[in-house]
């Protein structure tokens, strides 16, 4: 089903109005009502298996609910930056050419026309990929990958762009690198909604969560959902919120809410050693 | 040997088609091969070749042309390929295997019980490029027009969904659309060139140019020139070769692909580290 474009309320872009999903008898998702609105930067966040990427499907109009609606604003363009791992590295593609192919409907000429390539070198600049247009792209590292998807979506003027795990596999610093730049483009009015299950390192520096796990549990700012009902709900075992420096940091924690450091089982032989 | 040897079966009208189709067939199959090759689908030029030779078979069965039928047969089992691919969790290459083998196998049945309709089954099973007729020698450049037409108006969605549909889908591209016309011009040229290289030769020259020119290249506008040209030259010079050397013409054709396969995987890593260093240098 293709979303249908019509006027939305406010400033809304996207709205899923009761949707659930199911690719085979039982659902992925159940009764799922979000509102995606200008300007946000969303991060619907869930244990494995919790249906964030089939709910960011449904958002983007690739899968169909089995029952309500996906509405898209007239006008608003999406994007889709996908997870790494769905990526075919071997694939015969240089940046330029991976970033060229998003400009896809109506009619193009095949080749990367002048105005294109200035364009392109534009948008590779902002993300700090200057001068890696011949490259393929498995030549680069994950951040700079990561961030060539992200060029493509920009390059269709999307003006929501969804992405799917985009910090899956990244080092620390990478990871902060992608956060910030995902920051910067959000500042410059691109709505930004991600999946992630990453809590510390990517969910709690979010403006706005969805904790989902088959159906929305709760959804706000981080100090109203990163709480620990909500977490447990979510992800099914008790968790604690420690404050360190400011930040919201998510622990496990034992059935009294105390915090437990991982233990190994007695008996379990760790080494060589006999 | 001289230059009037060289030039000696150029005397001969039907070595002048066969030089023509055996050309062209091989640019032709080099340019869609890519896309075979980039969409794991290798194995569907055998398939569909097979399952053509059910659709001639089963056209001269029920009295109508036989090209017509086999062309038609050949894209509706293209397109049903294509739709168990989409809609059920199977892979491509199980798909192919199923759909094509049967279409195959109902052929071999036909032929066996009415005969065969026209051309004998061992020109269609092995080719024949020195039977090849004046028609034949429009039929693959009409084919080949459509296909550098599709191409060149879809190539960017083209691209894009053979690099990544789910994500070529969200962004608006009709993919179920290009998926479909891509199946078709595969079929078609199947068909067209099914007379040159017989059923059983027709995967490599769907596969070679492809594959060779993927270990020379990492950009895809330079994968699908380089496989065009190498298609093109398997098919010049195997035909020369099997002139002159008496040989079987498609075997040939499939040997000089070859050929150009072994002198890529000997040279082709030195090569593109080669061209790679110099790219970093500027």
């Amino acid at each position: 089903m293709r979303k249908r474009p019509i006027e939305l309320a406010g400033n809304a872009q996207i709205v899923a109005d009761h949707i659930t999903v199911a690719y085979s008898r039982e659902p992925v998702i159940v009764d799922v009502d979000l509102v995606v609105e200008a300007g946000d930067f969303l991060g619907i966040v869930g244990p494995s298996g919790s249906g964030k990427s089939t709910l960011m499907k449904a958002l983007l109009g690739t899968v169909t609910p089995r029952s309500g609606s996906v509405t898209r604003a007239r006008g608003v363009t999406v994007g889709f930056v996908p997870q790494v791992e769905q990526i075919d590295w071997n694939f015969p593609v240089t940046v330029a050419e991976c970033v060229a192919m998003a400009r896809a409907t109506g009619l193009r000429f095949p080749w990367i026309t002048k105005a294109e390539r200035v364009e392109i070198a534009s948008v590779l600049e902002r993300l700090g990929l200057h001068g890696l247009g011949n490259r393929h792209i498995r030549e680069l590292s994950g951040g700079q990958q990561q961030r060539v998807f992200l060029a493509r979506a920009l390059f269709t003027g999307a003006k929501v762009v969804f992405l799917d795990e985009p910090t899956s596999g990244l080092d620390v610093r990478t990871r902060h690198e992608v956060l910030h730049l995902l920051g910067d483009l959000n500042d410059e009015g691109v709505t930004v909604v991600l999946t992630t299950h990453d809590l510390n390192g990517i969910a709690t520096h979010l403006p706005s969560l969805v904790c989902l796990n088959k159906v929305v549990i709760g959804a706000g700012a981080p100090e109203d959902v990163l709480v620990p009902d909500v977490l447990e709900a979510t992800y099914g075992s008790p968790m604690q919120i420690l404050e360190h420096g400011g930040m919201r940091v998510v622990v496990d924690a034992g059935p009294d809410g105390t915090v437990i450091p991982f233990q190994r089982r007695s008996g379990a032989v760790g080494g060589a050693t006999r | 040997m001289n230059w009037s040897d060289l030039s000696a079966p150029y005397a001969f009208e039907f070595f002048r088609n066969g030089v023509y189709v055996a050309t062209m067939a091989g640019a032709l199959c080099g340019l869609v091969g890519c896309y075979v090759v980039l969409r794991n689908m290798s194995y569907i030029g055998h398939g569909l070749s097979h399952s053509i030779f059910g659709g001639y078979a089963a056209a001269g069965l029920i009295g109508v042309n036989l090209f017509l039928g086999a062309g038609v047969w050949g894209v509706a089992t293209a397109l049903a390929i294509g739709g168990i691919v989409r809609r059920r969790p199977i892979g491509s290459d199980a798909a192919i295997g199923v759909v094509t083998t049967a279409s195959f196998a109902l052929g071999i049945a036909l032929v066996q019980r009415y005969g065969s309709p026209g051309r004998s089954a061992d020109s269609l099973l092995f080719g024949n490029v020195l039977g090849v007729r004046a028609s034949d020698v429009w039929l693959v450049a009409g084919v080949s027009l459509m296909a550098v037409l599709f191409i060149a108006f879809a190539y960017r969605p083209l691209l894009f969904t053979t690099f990544d549909d789910e994500v070529a889908n969200a962004t608006g591209v009709r993919t179920t659309l290009i998926d479909t016309l891509l199946m078709i011009v595969l079929a078609a040229t199947v068909l067209a060139t099914m007379n040159v290289m017989g059923v059983t030769l027709i995967a490599a020259t769907l596969v070679v140019p492809a594959v060779v020119a993927r270990m020379l290249t990492d950009s895809f506008s330079k994968m699908l020139a380089i496989a065009t040209v190498i298609g093109a030259i398997s098919g010049f010079g195997g035909m020369n070769l099997s002139y002159h050397h008496d040989l079987p013409s498609g075997s040939t054709i499939v040997l000089v692909g070859t050929g150009f396969f072994v002198l890529a995987y000997l040279g082709g890593g030195s090569l593109r580290r080669r061209a790679g260093t110099v790219a970093h240098a500027h």
